[in-house]
């Protein structure tokens, strides 16, 4: 059998961090955009928006003092890249921050850790205090410093993660104005996640026709998957985009895969019936890296449930249709499974996901639709029964 | 000055007085309390120049800042979905019988904290427990138990 799933290696690939930005250094922030922009690369954190433009937006707003942020509260359920790609590569993590400051004009750089990594701090600390030293011996403007969360999944979350780092809640922010605009301290900034930078680096190294090149027309180049559950190969793999989930499950399947939970707790619960037609990336089913596969032993009620109890813990509590909406949906599938409501009762909660993701302020509450009518939809009986 | 404030005064000349300083500050008090008492938040309201609400809203808020008192080791055993389905129950079945305590309490020489914790990003290795910061994947009930042993040994 054709072997149809293209393994790649960009992010964990060994190179000379420092030569790379010393050639960027010699060029335009205009010319290191238009390659980014050029390469098709959009974010990697899950959200999937251009990374170019963004920094294309970062570089032209006026100010006296714009920030450069890493986002490594990586919390969604099921993702584990961001702290593999830290502990191996953690040089190439803070030279695609440095990159991001030369493109869109910023002097500082704050990665900012989920408590949860915290094991890699000392570590991180030691390299952030060389690199800061190389950037001043090259007399660029550039100092990186780390910043700790203290367990809150909403703080992945753009405008959550800045009041965080300011000293409040996080709870996010009404948008707009974007980060780009008003950022940390009310100051221009860019967030990218963790992987995000690390391509944007090799892209200034092997230039963006290698990138695009890999992948589909809306998804283009690579992406390091977190694969976990029901497979004989959990672990981290750089895959080309656009795969089918066919394809995907005869690599990383046991032979007994039932759904996959693509895009971790808040994306889509495909079912084997439509794994052939389902493509990965920005044109199917778009994932922060996520997938786990579960197979036929495995009760969907159960999952949902986990997902939906997870979900009621970590909503901010600021907006109403979240912070009601989980409880009830949770409150809701228990009743329906108990037989204190009648299954008919699912298409009520239904539609509460759908109010849910309109009236919702940020993409917490906005994406427990996903999972909660993905999993309804395709395995209804087993919520009921 | 009683000790805590001495703490917080010494945590707010390595980080700083301004509002941007609270999560460093507080994140260090936890670091070497385990928990954020009253006097601990009282003391951090006045350095920083904040109420005492908003020092407490602020830490309330987050998961890793406990406002209760909390064991010398804080153990927490991840329970989303994949550490769910690779056996976390029994980890905490049986770190509940040999610690004498459950879920979420303390135990009464102070020396550990029982916890659950949502997804700590090693899907691949479940289950998974953090000990304070220190992280154990693919553990076992038995590996669970001497891990404990372990600390018991470390701690006074």
């Amino acid at each position: 059998m054709e072997n149809k799933i293209k393994k790649v290696d960009l992010i964990f690939e060994k190179v000379d961090h420092l030569a790379i930005l010393d050639k960027s250094f010699k060029r335009t922030s205009d010319e290191i955009i238009l390659d980014v922009i050029d390469s098709g690369l959009r974010g990697r954190g899950g959200a999937g928006f251009p990374t170019g433009l963004k920094w294309k937006f970062g570089k032209n707003e006026e100010s006296d003092q714009k920030y450069v942020i890493c986002n490594a509260d990586e919390g969604e359920p099921g993702t584990f890249k961001d702290r593999e790609i830290l502990t191996n590569v953690p040089e190439k993590v803070l030279s695609g921050m440095a990159l991001c400051g030369k493109a869109i004009g910023a002097t500082e750089g704050y990665i900012y850790l989920r408590a949860e990594y915290n094991f890699l701090l000392p570590m991180l600390h030691e390299k952030m205090k060389e690199f800061n030293k190389q950037m001043k011996d090259r007399n660029f403007e550039f100092t990186v410093f780390v910043r700790s969360g203290s367990g809150a999944y909403v703080c992945g979350e753009e405008t959550a993660l800045m009041e965080s780092m300011e000293g409040h809640r996080g709870e996010p922010r009404n948008k707009p104005p974007f980060p780009t605009q008003h950022g940390y301290l009310g100051q221009p900034t860019s967030i990218n996640n963790v992987e995000t930078l690390v391509f944007a680096l090799m892209i200034a190294n092997h230039g963006p026709k290698m990138f695009k090149e890999l992948g589909t027309f809306d998804s283009r180049g690579s992406k390091v998957f977190s694969i976990s559950g029901d497979t004989p190969k959990a672990g981290i793999y750089e895959l080309e985009l656009g795969m089918s989930l066919e394809d995907f499950v005869n690599e990383f399947g046991d032979g007994d895969t039932k759904a996959v939970q693509v895009g971790g707790a808040s994306g889509f619960c495909v079912a084997r019936k439509h794994f052939k037609e389902t493509l990965i990336g920005f044109e199917g089913i778009p994932t922060g890296g996520s997938m786990m596969l579960f197979n036929s032993s495995r009760s969907m009620f159960n999952i949902l449930h986990d997902y939906l109890e997870f979900f009621e813990e970590e909503s901010c509590g600021q907006c109403s249709p979240c912070r009601i909406g989980c409880q009830q949906l949770l409150k809701g599938i228990e009743a329906v499974k108990k037989g204190a409501k009648s299954p008919l009762y699912l298409n009520e909660l239904q539609k509460l996901s759908e109010t849910m993701k309109i009236a919702s302020k940020c993409g917490l509450g906005q994406s427990v639709g996903n999972p909660f009518n993905s999993i309804i939809n395709n395995f209804r009986e087993e919520i009921i029964y | 000055m009683t000790r805590i404030e001495e703490f917080v005064k010494e945590q707010a000349d390595i980080h700083g007085r301004e509002r941007s300083s609270l999560m460093p500050v507080l994140q260090a008090v936890v670091q070497s309390e385990r928990f954020l008492s009253e006097d601990a938040m009282v003391a951090i309201a006045t350095e920083l120049d904040l109420s005492t609400a908003d020092v407490y809203g602020t830490a309330s808020f987050y998961t890793f800042l406990d406002t209760v008192p909390r064991g010398k080791n804080i153990i927490r055993v991840c329970k989303t979905i994949t550490c769910h389905m690779k056996g976390k129950d029994a980890i905490i079945a049986t770190l509940e019988e040999m610690l004498k305590i459950k879920l979420g309490d303390t135990t009464s020489d102070g020396k550990f904290s029982l916890l659950q914790a949502n997804c700590l990003g090693w899907c691949h290795k479940g289950p998974v427990m953090l000990v304070n910061d220190e992280i154990f994947p693919e553990i076992t009930p038995e590996k669970a138990v001497e891990v404990v042993r372990e600390y018991l040994k470390k701690t006074k």
